[in-house]
């Protein structure tokens, strides 16, 4: 009988400790992102403009009616995916910063497995863009697992390098052998045909990538958190030698959770090519891999999370024009705001474990 | 010129207090001029508590440092060293890649911006004539053998001018002959008067040949103090101890059986590249424990590391039960194996999860921890952690806690129970007892010597040779990455082993 009050008052201080530290979980980052703004708001206040002005336009560009909400949504979905290229490897300790070039890599397949099926229905040719995407950005990550595992080349570093390649092969396509003759100011492939588009949600302006970016956000989560290949992974990633002494075949989980993670920005290619531009062309390669990144750090590579932040990221992006029209500051303001939120978030990593308050009390 | 001579140090009354937690609880210390002074306890006793008091490490909450005739206040490393207060640690704390002249003399504390070396190989000299041994000073502090390494720490000390020399544990890195040899050193130094000798041990062999007086502290508090000539070993042991009730070793079986692991010719190399492991050769069999003795740094860890699969060996193989072995979980599995690694939160846990997620490690993949192989069942993971912490007596606020939040003990045990939780026929086991207390060794070495009885075959690599003496059936020392004597345990001689470690 004491025992098992004993053991209920022991597992309420543990959930007291699991609060704390979920907690510690969402209060550096609001911590971050506060102090970012102040920042940022001394750097406007030196073009003369009201940093409190600025901040209301914001959240009106952002989230302040229907037409504003659906413009974030639309932003944030691909952020969600190229998020998780940079959430799911992180669950091994792997930090890769190459969603950009998943995303190419994933939209230019897309788009080459549409042309090659020309006249067949457009469910299947869909399902082969997405099929074609997912793989192509997967096995570009994979790449950069596979060096990191058996190679023993920085992750981080091929990641980048390899953003650049995928961005050349790019160019070189649409420029050379899948150039449309008839696109002349900006090279581009040929259209994937108006049939074949993915469409918007009925009612809204806003695609299906969004539903796709929810889903696939969801599945990470179970996939880290409930599943025993997850689990195999946070061992793993929490301590490599310990995964090894239980004999977890770690290259396996390395290249597996890359290819996730590559297939989630490839799919966000597809994506993009399918509801947004119709063809692959430059425009691409617009930066949504790199927000990405940001919108996983902020998420503490947590795959739930990261859906929250990348509506927050997705309506800073939305809320550029708004402030260029109203208060004259260039639109691309509103990524020198996502470079001081990106620095501090990854200063206030330092934070984790110095606050008191959240300290685990257990012993 | 600083006074010479001995220096005599008295701790009074010294509490020191972490949060909650009373590490040192009104305890006093007289070391007198010139003599010889061990301080026992177990980890966790309190010693390295006081003593980093005692050097302004810490700022104790409560008592006084008394410094020859003097009440101090040392508030920092360097107020000690003024007074010529100095310590030898555990761990070198020479820098490999200078010569051992070099070492002394950037260990000063005021130093010309340029050093005339010409002018202090000179006065090197001229010191090295008064002392009593001597190292070469031109030689690269990399090419020293451990026991000469600790010699120049000490030899630093004198040449620093300090007349107390407080020393951590300063024979855990070496040859039982080496620590003699040290010891003896900085006895004839002491019985000189020219300095004074606090030691924190836990070997009572040296405590009864070294030292004149004892100092012996248990949980924080002082458990008794006096002159060693009128203590016996079981003495300092009771009162280190108390009236804890310690783990029985179960009575040896002899159930020796078929070789069970075999090792074959196996090299491995180093994390630089270079030759661990060379050509080493070994079976362990069923019902049976190998101790692999030998000096810390002669290749043990990376033998552990190919059998518990965190190295790849560079040649040669290993076979379980006569079929190769190459530490896949599949194979951990169909041989029964597990592995007790050194430094269990560095090689054996993941800290940030819980002790509940950390006992799954081996079965999580498999009922009842998991459905159909994929899904994790959470309440599960509880249930069957609740079972192992009580059968091993893990101390943890609950399943959910940390792991990393544990003592080491605690883990130790957490990685017991996770190894030994299921039937075992092979075990590898590294420095299982580092920097326990005497009840996690006890029970550590009873399930050790149960799972033998059982049939396991255990390979037991330490770096502490009475703990080798005390569990295995036949010991091996390991130097310089080969095997170089056996001995079944019964037949040991101490002497013949030391010689061994020492590469002689």
């Amino acid at each position: 009988m004491a025992i098992a009050i004993g053991d209920k008052l022991a597992g309420r201080a543990a959930l007291g400790d699991r609060l704390r530290q979920a907690a510690e979980g969402v209060v550096i980052p609001t911590l971050a992102l506060i102090a970012a703004m102040i920042l940022f708001g001394i750097f406007v206040a030196v073009s003369r403009v009201d940093p409190l002005e600025l901040y209301a336009v914001m959240y009106r560009g952002a989230f302040g009616t229907w037409f504003s909400w659906q413009n974030t949504l639309t932003r944030a979905a691909p952020l969600i995916l190229t998020a998780l290229c940079t959430a799911l490897p992180a669950q091994l300790g792997m930090v890769i910063i190459g969603g950009e070039g998943a995303l190419v890599m994933g939209g230019l397949a897309a788009t080459a497995a549409a042309l090659a099926l020309p006249g067949a229905p457009p469910l299947a040719v869909q399902l082969a863009m997405a099929l074609a995407g997912m793989t192509a950005g997967g096995l570009w990550i994979a790449l950069a697992g596979g060096l990191r595992h058996y190679r023993g080349v920085n992750e981080t570093i091929s990641s980048l390098l390899l953003v650049y390649i995928a961005i050349a092969l790019l160019n070189h396509l649409v420029e050379g052998p899948m150039r449309d003759p008839a696109s002349l100011n900006k090279p581009s492939t040929r259209a994937i045909g108006a049939a074949n588009m993915i469409g918007s949600i009925p009612g809204t302006d806003i695609h299906w990538g969004l539903v796709f970016g929810i889903i696939a956000a969801v599945l990470a989560y179970f996939l880290v958190y409930r599943t025993t290949f997850g689990f195999a992974a946070r061992i793993a990633g929490g301590n490599m030698r310990a995964a090894k002494v239980v004999g977890l075949a770690v290259g396996r989980l390395v290249l597996a959770m890359c290819f996730l993670g590559g297939a989630a920005a490839g799919l966000a290619g597809m994506i993009e090519i399918a509801a947004v531009h119709g063809r692959a062309n430059g425009n691409l390669a617009a930066g949504l891999g790199t927000t990405g990144i940001l919108v996983a750090f902020l998420a503490r590579h947590n795959p739930l999370a990261v859906i929250p932040v990348a509506v927050l990221l997705g309506g800073i992006g939305a809320s550029g024009g708004l402030i260029q029209r109203r208060l004259g500051l260039p639109d691309a303001s509103v990524m020198v705001l996502q470079g001081i939120i990106f620095l501090m978030v990854l200063a206030s990593d330092a934070l984790y474990g110095r606050i008191r308050f959240f300290a685990p009390r257990g012993g | 010129m600083p006074v010479a001579g001995a220096l005599g140090i008295e701790a009074v009354a010294m509490t020191k207090r972490f949060g909650d937690f009373v590490a040192l609880d009104d305890v006093s210390l007289k070391v007198a001029a010139g003599s010889f002074h061990a301080l026992l306890g177990e980890n966790g006793a309190g010693k390295s508590t006081l003593v980093k008091c005692i050097m302004g490490y810490y700022r104790p909450d409560q008592g006084a440092v008394i410094v020859g005739d003097r009440e101090r206040s040392i508030d920092n490393p360097r107020a000690a060293h003024a007074l010529g207060l100095g310590m030898v640690y555990q761990h070198f704390t020479l820098v490999p890649a200078m010569t051992v002249a070099e070492n002394l003399v950037l260990a000063r504390a005021e130093l010309p911006a340029i050093v005339d070396w010409r002018r202090e190989s000179e006065a090197l000299e001229g010191f090295l004539a008064r002392m009593p041994f001597r190292v070469p000073l031109d030689v690269k502090v990399s090419a020293l053998s451990a026991g000469e390494r600790q010699k120049c720490e000490i030899l630093k000390q004198l040449y620093l001018e300090r007349r107390l020399l407080i020393l951590d544990e300063p024979t855990s890195v070496l040859t039982p002959p080496e620590a003699d040899e040290m010891l003896g050193l900085l006895r004839g130094l002491s019985d000189r008067g020219e300095i004074t000798v606090l030691m924190i041990t836990h070997k009572f062999r040296e405590v009864m040949a070294f030292a004149d007086e004892v100092t012996i502290l248990r949980r924080g508090r002082l458990a008794a103090q006096g002159k060693v000539a009128d203590l016996t070993p079981d003495d300092m042991a009771r009162s280190m101890i108390g009236a804890e009730e310690l783990t029985a070793a179960p009575a040896r079986l002899d159930r020796r059986g078929e070789a069970r692991l075999e090792i074959r010719h196996l090299a491995a190399l180093d994390d630089g590249g270079q030759p661990a492991v060379r050509d080493l050769s070994l079976s362990v069999h069923a019902g049976e424990i190998v101790g692999v003795a030998g000096v810390s740094g002669n290749g043990q860890r990376e033998l552990v590391e190919v059998l518990a699969g965190q190295r790849e060996a560079s040649a040669g193989e290993i076979r379980i039960g006569g079929e190769a072995y190459h530490a896949t979980r599949d194979e951990m599995r169909r041989h029964k194996f597990s592995c007790l690694p050194e430094e269990p939160l560095r090689n054996a846990c993941v800290g940030r999860m819980s002790v509940a997620e950390n006992l799954a490690f081996r079965e999580f993949d498999r009922p009842p921890f998991a459905f159909g192989g994929v899904w994790l069942r959470k309440s599960r993971f509880r249930e069957e952690a609740e079972g192992k912490i009580r059968r091993y007596r893990i101390k943890t606020r609950s399943p959910e806690t940390p792991v990393g939040m544990l003592s080491g003990g605690n883990v130790q045990r957490t990685v017991l129970a996770r190894e030994l939780g299921e039937r075992v026929e092979v075990m590898i086991s590294a420095n299982p007892c580092f920097g326990l207390d005497f009840s996690a060794v006890a029970q550590i070495h009873a399930e050790i010597i149960a799972a033998r009885n059982r049939g396991a075959a255990v390979l037991l690599v330490s770096g502490d040779l009475d703990e080798i003496l005390e569990i295995a059936d036949r010991i091996v020392v390991m130097f310089n990455g080969r095997l170089v004597h056996e001995t079944p345990a019964g037949r040991a001689d101490l002497v013949e082993i030391g010689r061994h470690m020492a590469g002689h």
